[in-house]
């Protein structure tokens, strides 16, 4: 029998991998949340609202509460698989169209941090790696006290300087695109603080390696050396980062969208947490996951876009 | 041996110029280390003996002396009820530490068992230990962190608990392959060999080389947990005001963005002062292992 194509095998094992992770995710969510003490019919109705034993049985009923365990697991676990989340206890409406309605401003607060931390980090990393050893210095210096900084004390100094004392900005979310300035960037220094190193470390590696050589044998100008040499070389470890890039976004937006006063998933969260709003929690640990796997399949991608010689491997053409 | 080297292959830089330049680098190296102990031992200063650094009373109260502005007689100002920044900056350290240190050696510990089980089960226990490790790993630090919460409620200790888990599977992994090295060393066939029993040659030899290495990277993990207890605080999750935890504070300081800047300054200023004088610290303790072991 003929194997199958490089390409289908390999994306085979990516599908299998990422379902496996969502699964386990689901489980361990569904495990730990049933450690959760009180009662949930508490947490649906209210705590001050008074229920008789009928009505109590005809919500656990409603909610499923009423099925063994492992019932409840499978039922949940069906229920994924078709793109469902089940009922919030708290706000009369399907998670998943709670989710939904957070993830826009969630997701535009992600992405714009996301490219600005890859823009700060790549500007530092060129401007640092010249034959001058200060910058470096003081880019090294500047990147420790920035991972050192909580994000919301950095969003509180943020706002301090930059909308309290100069007026620059607007206090809380209006709508304006200026309201998204200082959120994205105290979502994005830390992450650019944890990158830049590693980029650097990669770029002057990759410096020293024999195709720069080559490169610049063939007499590219320097910075197109170091902007489309090195740093495609560089990038590779940098990539590694994506997982750890991706939680810090999403437990970053839990602590910026407080700090900030804006509405999204990481507000939803918190406020689940706080009225043991289960079914919500579970759909974030569900969503998240899912964001963690496609994360991953983009960065694999990016890998073998980024270095011609995993194509091999993966049997990805180069697009 | 006279082929000419490739720039990958080429010899180090003159070994004298190197140590030179080592040499230049070294007093600025050790004042900053110093400082940072030095900060690091007033912190435990004002941890175990608040009073000696700050007189008074961390809770006393003055409506009328409300919002004033930092000065001679308030070092940092006073807070909306007008009680002492200063004073309530130092009595607060000892909570944002204690949660940050229990908080390491809770994960820690858990994380011992858990990789030298990993490492020493046998290949199914292994495996279901290190997937459980994988998936906890897989979810955002802080999203785990809220539902240790949602089990343990609000408060100090759930606090703890809900960092320490953020701490343990990551540590876990390490513990596991550092056991696997161990196992297989010279000294502990030697003692195998000469007929110790099992356990004895796991907490004897396995455990104290497995776990000595590891503290050096406690030390670094010990700031990122200081730095998650109080963001946990300071979304209401922690420490409960008037608790004077620094992230509890800057939470109420927030409040006074616009009028006394100092209440969210000076509380979160000795946060990163710590975590950063922590952090230096343990990347000095580091660098000194890894020198040592090279040696």
């Amino acid at each position: 029998m003929r194997r199958p194509p490089a390409l289908l095998r390999y994306a085979a094992t990516r599908l299998a991998s990422a379902v496996l992770v969502v699964w386990a995710a689901a489980t361990v969510a569904f495990l730990v949340l049933q450690l959760v003490p009180g009662d949930p019919v508490k947490a649906i109705v209210g705590s001050h609202a008074l229920v008789d034993a009928d009505q109590r049985a005809q919500i656990r009923h409603q909610y499923g509460l009423d099925q063994p365990l492992i019932v409840q697991y499978l039922h949940q676990l069906g229920r994924l698989a078709r793109g469902q989340l089940g009922d919030s206890y708290q706000l009369q409406q399907p998670v998943k169209d709670v989710l939904a309605d957070q993830l826009g401003p969630t997701a535009t607060l992600a992405l714009w941090a996301s490219l600005t931390a890859v823009a700060i980090a790549v500007v530092v990393t060129l401007l640092t790696t010249g034959r001058a050893r200060w910058p470096r210095r003081v880019a090294q210096v500047t990147e420790l006290v920035v991972v050192s900084t909580p994000a919301f004390w950095l969003g509180i100094l943020l706002l301090t300087v930059f909308s309290f004392k100069l007026g620059w900005f607007p206090v809380s979310d209006t709508g304006d695109p200026r309201s998204l300035v200082l959120p994205v960037l105290t979502l994005a220094l830390p992450i650019a603080a944890v990158l830049a190193p590693v980029l650097r470390e990669g770029l002057l590696g990759a410096l020293d390696q024999p195709f720069t050589l080559t490169a610049r044998a063939r007499g590219l100008a320097e910075h197109r050396v170091r902007s489309h040499h090195a740093l495609r070389h560089a990038a590779l470890p940098a990539l590694t980062l994506a997982g750890w890039f991706t939680g810090t976004l999403l437990g970053g937006a839990v602590v910026v969208e407080n700090v900030f006063a804006r509405p999204g998933i990481g507000r939803v969260t918190l406020q689940a947490v706080g009225d043991r709003d289960l079914p919500v929690v579970q759909g974030v640990v569900a969503l998240s996951a899912v964001v963690f796997v496609v994360v991953a399949a983009l960065v694999d991608l990016a890998a073998v876009v980024v270095d011609p010689r995993l194509r091999r491997e993966t049997g990805v053409a180069a697009a | 041996m006279t082929s000419v080297p490739s720039p990958s292959l080429a010899p180090p830089a003159v070994p004298e110029a190197a140590v030179a330049k080592a040499r230049r680098q070294l007093p600025v190296r050790s004042v900053v280390v110093a400082l940072a102990g030095l900060f690091l031992l007033l912190v435990l200063v004002a941890t175990a003996f608040p009073s000696l650094l700050a007189s008074g009373d961390p809770s006393a109260t003055d409506p009328a002396g409300a919002l004033a502005a930092p000065g001679a007689h308030h070092w940092f100002g006073t807070d909306q009820l007008g009680r002492d920044v200063f004073d309530r900056v130092v009595h607060g350290t000892r909570y944002s530490l204690a949660i940050g240190a229990a908080a390491t050696g809770v994960g820690m510990g858990a994380a011992v068992v858990w990789g030298l089980a990993a490492a020493l089960l046998g290949r199914f226990g292994d495996a279901v230990l290190m997937r459980a490790a994988d998936a906890l790993l897989a979810l955002p630090g802080l999203l785990l962190a809220l539902m240790v919460i949602l089990i343990t409620g609000k408060g100090v200790v759930g606090t703890t608990f809900a960092v320490a888990v953020g701490v343990a599977p990551g540590f876990a992994r390490v513990v596991r392959s550092q056991a696997l090295v161990v196992r297989r060393s010279g000294y502990v066939d030697a003692a195998v060999g000469l007929g110790v029993p099992r356990p004895l040659v796991v907490v004897r030899h396995i455990v104290p080389n497995t776990v000595g290495p590891l503290l050096v990277l406690a030390t670094l993990t010990l700031g990122a947990a200081i730095s998650t207890g109080a963001a946990l605080s300071y979304l209401g999750l922690g420490a409960q005001p008037p608790t004077p935890e620094w992230g509890a504070m800057l939470t109420e300081g927030q409040g006074y963005l616009d009028q006394a800047w100092w209440i969210a300054l000076f509380p979160g200023l000795l946060l990163v002062g710590t975590v950063l004088a922590v952090t230096v610290v343990g990347r000095y303790a580091q660098g000194r292992d890894e020198r040592r072991s090279v040696s």
